[in-house]
Formats: C-alpha cells, structure tokens, sequence
C-alpha cells in the first residue's frame, strides 16, 4: 500500500481496485480511511458515496455523491496515515517524526527498534525509512494495543516490515537476540532510563538512540543515565507554525478624485464579494499572508546521542 | 528481469547501510573540541588537518570506526594524531563525581570576590612552552594550570569544571572523527556557510523528505538550487532503489558538489539523473517557451550560480575543504578529485549524476513521478510550480523551500485557485536545543531564528477522465 510494492507504484496508470484503502480527504482537517468494496457506500455531511463509483479511478481522483457533493480519494502515505489512524495513545506527528527519521539516520535496510508501539504512528514510518531490506522491531508492554497496531500493519501492507510483539522494555530490556544489531532505537516510555543499559548493548558501534519525553524531569533523568557509555547527547523541541492566506483586491488610484472617504469603501466590499470588475477603476489583486492563531505549543522533548566509541 | 528469492532486482546490489569504519578515500567530517570546529576532509593519504598553529597528517584516522576519539601528541616527526578511548575523553560527568559530594560547601561559593585582572594565574606562556618542550602532555599542562591558580579553588564545582574544560580547549584539543549523513552535512553547512544551501536547517530538510513522501522506490523529481544537499539526502532514502530526477531551468545542472560527501556507493550514485526541464515536457511548444521564460527571470541568478559553482569547485579541489579551513594541503588536489575511483566506492565526477537516458524519460512521462521537492531558495517561483506539477502523478505529494515567505504565499494562491492541489499548507518549523545538566537544564542561549519556509501539498486529478499527462 504504501509504496513498498513496485507493482502498485503510484502512478498515471495506478488505479482504485476492490480491496484498496484509500484515504477519503473533505478538508485538510478531515479524512478518514476507507477499504472499498464493492456494494459499500461511504456516508458524509456531503452525501451517499458508492464505492463502486470510486474502483477504476485513478487515486487523487474527485468524486461525486448522490447529492452532488464531492470528496477526492487520496493514496495512503505515513504522513496522511498519522492524521487518520485511531488513537489509542498520544502520537508522535510530523515535526517530530522527520526529525527522528533524519537524526537516526534511518535509511533502507536498517534494523530498527521501537519502544513502545502505541498506536504505531511513527512506526509507519519507520518502516517507509527501512523499506525493502530492512526491518522494524517495535515492542509495547499493552497486550489489546500490540494487538490493534499489528492489524493497523497488515492493513496498510507493512507486515513484512514491522514485527509487533508484546514485551515490558523497561522491565526486561530488548530481546538478547538483538545484541550488536541495532542501527538505531527509539524509545518513547514513561520511565526511559531503565531500559538505557540494555539499549546500550543492543546498538552497533556508533548507533544512535533517540528518547521523547514530554516532561523535563524524565529528560534530566535519561541524560544522567546516558552518561556512562553515550556520546554526543543532544536535547531538542521540534515544533512547527503554520500560514493562511487572503487574497484582497485593492482599488487602484487611476480614477479616483482622491478622497477615501465615501464611494471607496462600498466598491471595495464590491470587489471582494467578486462581483465582476469596476471597469474605470484599476485592479491589483494582493496575496496577504500571516500565521494561524492556533499552534501546538509542545509535544515532547527530543532526546540523541551515539554510543560511545570503546 | 529475472528475480530471485521475490526480490526486485537492485536489492541484491545494495549493501550494508551505514558503515561503520571508515577506508581510504573517504569523506568524513572532524569534530574538534565538541562542536567548537567543524570541518569536512577526504582520507587520501597525504591529507593533513590544521589544529591551532600545528599541522597533523590525517592518515591515522583510516581504517578507524566512526566516532573514534584522536587527540595531537607531540612526537620525533612532529604532531600527530593519537587515537585514545572515550572514557579518557574530557566530559561533564568526570569532572563532576569527584564533587558530588561538595554540594551542599558549594551553595555558599559565588564569584563575589572574583576580581578579573589577569593576576590570578601564575604560571606564563614562557613556562607552558618549556613544559611543552620537555614532553608534558595536553592534560599535565591543564592540571599544572588548575594548581597555579590562585581563584581556582575559591570557584564553585560547576565554575571549576567550566575552566578546566576550557583550558583543555585550548592545551589537549580532541578531534572526533564522524561519518558524514544528511543531518550531520547540512547542520555543519548551515553553521559554518549557511548562505551555500539557502539557509535549509537540519529539521527542515528532514520535513521536506517526509512531507514528500521519500523512500526506496519512489521517483523523485527534484529542483536542487541548495549545492546539492537536497538531491544528497533523497539519494540516501532511496537507497539505490528509485530514481532522483535532478531538474533544471537553464543550460547546465545546477552545481551539487555536496553530493560527493555522503560517501555513496557507485549503486546509489546511478540513481542521480539529470534532465533538463525542456526535455520532461511532453509538448515542444510548451517546453521552448518555458524554458526560456525561466531562463529569463534566471539570468541574475545564473550569475550568482556560476560564481557559487567556481566557488565549490575550488573547494572540492582541495578536497571539499571550506576555503577558509586549510584542512588538506597539497598532497590531495586536482588529480584526487578526477580520476575514476577503482578501489574505494563512490562518485567522484565533477557532477554527479548522469543525463537522462530517453527510455527512463519516457518511463517518467507515462508514469509520473511520486513526489516533487522545490528548494530553489532565492527565485522568484512564478509559475514555476504550476510548470512542474503535471509532471507529478495524481495524489502525489510534494513540497516546496523557500527562504522567503510571500513567494509562497503567491504560489499557495495560485495553486489554489488553479484547484490544482489540495492539502495545502505553509509551515515553518522552529527548533530549539537545550543544554541538560544537573541544576543547570534549560534551553541554549543562542536558537536559529529561522530556517525558512515549506509550502506542501498533494496534486490531484482535476477533470472527470483524468488519464496520463494532461
């Protein structure tokens, strides 16, 4: 689904078969992922939407409901899967997750080891990063969660590439199995400085391991325990601020008599509702642009570092 | 294409990702005293490395695993660089557990008394020299320092530990040797020479490959006007499966000397073509209008490029050392550079990358690439990107740099309307670094304050019989 199969490459030619998820998108604020099937319908504010209708399209298609509303039909990708994947815990978004994929310099065949899973959205892409050769070993200690993760794999076609299973890290370390082998691990625990020693066997020479913790104690707390045998610990926050923009139609001063008052700002409120142009006056369109009010303040505190050269 | 055990065919070229030890020949990027200096070098064998007014041959550090920790001895032959273990390595935590247990003594020290006239240090330059001459090593010089000090002992634990980091700074310098990697090479650059790669910070290149939806099996089309850098770290997700379309509006590619330092193999260098835009357009017509219109609004920013080319080329032929850095001297020149590699992997060329050859063009015309990256930091966009989107496949993703912001305003506003992409978004990602140690955590006193803008989205499919190129 996501890329991994070269036959299903995203192309001109790929289009929506019967079992397929697609990523049904209304509003940048608003998809959900749907498996189609044939004698399915998908039901929203804009209408009934038969999914027989949507196979044969291409993905990135416009489609219609029986009411003439429209929403378009999206290839699953890791970024689109993070904004509609249940969440049984707190997730790791965008900002985060690039930064980590970078920093651990994940790249394909890697063997990667995750802690804890939770809804796996950085495991997703992890597993594009490690993509074809590599693997993605990611443990939760939640038997019901490990479980939900694991089906969320298989449907998205990542099976291949992540292996879920159930195991308490911070009780029992990683696997002994693992030994040496690890390009990098990631951990996000409540209690990360448990598991920091048997990370420490886990990492090839000069791996690198990456903590989250949303708290500052637990961040002190791991660097204390990073100390002994980690190199290069780094401690950062990711976060990002997005823009909205406004397109304003200024009146040009061609044939005014100079003052603003009076007719001005009616022919304004003209021009803005789109109401066609004022013929003797000259027009400039101007793109405006500012921040959004809203932005995540915080998310967690992104803790690196390489183990230690012997 | 025969395939063997179900795997597509260039897996079985690929290797081990990520070595671990470095060869002869390749390019590596030295640490000195934790991040104070920075410099790229290629191992050849005649390479040397300037560390305060002494000059070290390089070649100890071949054959060595990255993060290995060297340190300059004084031997018969003159200075040279000595591998030592980790744990003898000046850090924090050592200094610390000595005083641990002086904490409570400690909260009654402050620097009340402390008078800075150049008298508390009794020992003079003429005396470290002489120590020097009879062989005293780095850390003996910085211990003597600590003891003829008339103020050190009145400083608190954390005040002492900050001198004698300081001093060992100055007296036992280490250089720490590190494989060069996406995150490393751009935040080195954005350091040092941050006008060479648009200003792109670490985090926002790493959200431009995400944005993009990056990995092994993508064909990735790509407007590389960052030296570079970009086309590097793509070439590092594919992972030699997929292609990088390197794309340009004028004559010549634009120079991307950067992607000499990732230590690619010849398998992931293959992957790196480049075609110019005239030649990705399906119409003649189209394409020769285009092409010169872009050429146009690029005549000044030819200019500029071919100097900044001269300028990397001068660079890559002392061996990819920053002009300012004499970090390679004689011994690794112009012939280093040129001549195909037979014995250590990678692309060595003067331009990595190849011409496009028509078959994979074609591919490309049919198909549609899978994502579209735009770092073209100081170009007035235009239509630029409305040029470049039919070239992506439907509901392919893509993500556009830029320095300023009302460049992309413009360009989300054109999108828009055109309705050729949804998903739009501006973002601008802030990053910021803490310093955590006991009772001392809180964030770094200097932050970037801007590491450019991203404007990303999704192309989608616009009419109702959408098929192929329209």
């Amino acid at each position: 689904m996501l890329l991994i199969d070269p036959s299903k490459r995203n192309s001109f030619e790929w289009h929506i078969c019967e079992g397929d998820l697609v990523i049904v998108y209304e509003r940048h604020d608003n998809m959900k992922a749907v498996k189609v099937q044939k004698g399915s319908v998908f039901q929203n504010r804009f209408g009934i939407f038969k999914h027989s209708d949507w196979i044969g399209k291409p993905f990135g298609s416009k489609v219609l409901s029986n009411k003439g509303g429209f929403v378009y039909l999206l290839a699953p990708t890791p970024e689109l899967w993070t904004l509609v994947l249940s969440h049984r815990t707190q997730i790791l978004y965008l900002p985060d997750i690039s930064l980590v994929l970078s920093y651990l310099e994940i790249v394909p065949g890697c063997l990667v080891l995750e802690s804890g899973t939770g809804s796996g959205s950085l495991t997703t892409s992890l597993a594009r990063a490690v993509a074809p050769s590599g693997h993605v070993y990611t443990f939760d200690f939640h038997e019901q969660r490990a479980t939900l993760a694991r089906e969320d794999f298989t449907r998205i076609g990542l099976s291949s590439l992540v292996t879920v299973t159930v195991r308490d890290i911070q009780g029992e370390g990683f696997p002994e199995e693992f030994c040496g082998s690890a390009d990098s691990v990631f951990l996000d625990l409540p209690q990360p400085w448990l598991a920091m020693p048997s990370v420490g066997r886990m990492l090839k020479q000069d791996g690198v391991l990456c903590s989250f913790s949303p708290c500052i104690e637990q961040v002190q707390r791991s660097c204390e325990a990073l100390k002994s045998n980690f190199t290069d610990v780094r401690t950062f926050e990711v976060l990002l601020r997005t823009y909205e923009i406004k397109e304003v139609r200024m009146d040009g001063n061609g044939g005014g008599e100079g003052s603003p008052v009076g007719p001005f700002p009616r022919k304004r409120r003209q021009c803005l509702s789109g109401e066609g142009s004022n013929g003797s006056m000259e027009q400039t369109t101007a793109v405006m642009v500012r921040p959004c009010s809203e932005a995540r303040g915080h998310t967690g505190y992104l803790t690196f570092a390489r183990l230690a050269c012997i | 294409m025969a395939e063997e055990g179900g795997g597509h065919p260039a897996e079985v070229a690929l290797r081990p990702p990520n070595p671990r030890t470095t060869w002869e020949g390749c390019s590596v990027l030295l640490d000195i005293n934790d991040g104070d200096r920075l410099v790229f070098a290629r191992l050849s064998p005649a390479a040397t490395l300037k560390i305060g007014n002494k000059k070290c041959f390089l070649s100890p550090l071949i054959g060595c695993p990255f993060g290995s920790l060297f340190r300059v001895d004084t031997g018969p032959d003159g200075p040279h660089l000595t591998r030592i273990s980790s744990s003898s390595a000046p850090s924090h935590d050592n200094c610390m557990q000595e005083t641990d247990d002086g904490q409570s003594i400690d909260e009654l020290r402050d620097n009340r008394s402390l008078i800075d006239n150049n008298t508390a240090q009794s020992l003079s330059s003429n005396d470290i020299d002489a120590m020097r001459r009879e062989g005293a090593t780095g850390d003996e010089i910085v211990e003597a320092l600590m003891a003829n000090s008339s103020t050190f002992g009145k400083k608190t634990a954390f005040s002492q530990e900050k001198y004698k980091l300081k001093k060992q700074k100055k007296y036992a310098p280490k250089v720490l040797l590190r494989r060069p990697s996406t995150r490393s090479i751009c935040e080195t650059y954005f350091k040092k020479h941050p006008a060479r790669i648009g200003f792109l910070r670490m985090d926002t290149l790493s959200l431009l490959l995400s944005m993009a939806n990056v990995g092994a099996y993508s064909d990735v089309l790509v407007v590389d006007m960052v030296g570079g850098l970009l086309t590097g770290a793509i070439a590092e997700r594919l992972g030699g499966i997929g292609y990088i379309c390197s794309t340009y509006f004028r004559s010549m590619p634009y120079p991307s000397d950067i992607v000499r330092m990732f230590n690619f193999s010849r398998e992931i260098c293959s992957r790196v073509i480049q075609a110019p835009f005239s030649d990705l357009c399906s119409s003649q017509n189209l394409d020769n209008e285009n092409s010169k219109s872009h050429e146009n609004i690029q005549s000044s920013e030819i200019q500029s490029q071919t100097e900044d080319s001269l300028l990397t080329d001068c660079a890559s032929k002392s061996s990819i050392a920053l002009p300012e850095d004499p970090v390679v001297s004689e011994g690794d020149s112009l012939p280093d550079c040129r001549h195909e590699n037979n014995t250590s992997t990678g692309c060595k060329s003067a331009n990595p990358g190849r011409k496009a050859p028509p078959e994979l063009i074609k591919l490309w015309k049919e198909k549609g690439f899978n994502s579209l990256i735009v770092a073209a930091p100081e170009l007035e966009l235009g239509s630029l990107i409305q040029d470049l989107l039919p070239l992506l496949s439907y509901s392919a993703p893509f993500a556009i740099y830029h320095q300023f912001l009302q460049p992309l305003a413009t360009c989300m506003h054109r999108l828009q309307t055109s309705r050729m992409a949804i998903n739009l978004q501006i973002s601008e990602p802030w990053l910021r670094e803490y310093q955590v140690l006991p009772s001392r955590t809180h964030p770094m006193m200097q932050m970037s304050a801007c590491g450019g803008y991203i404007l990303s989205g999704i192309r989608i499919c616009i009419s109702e019989g959408c098929n192929g190129n329209n």
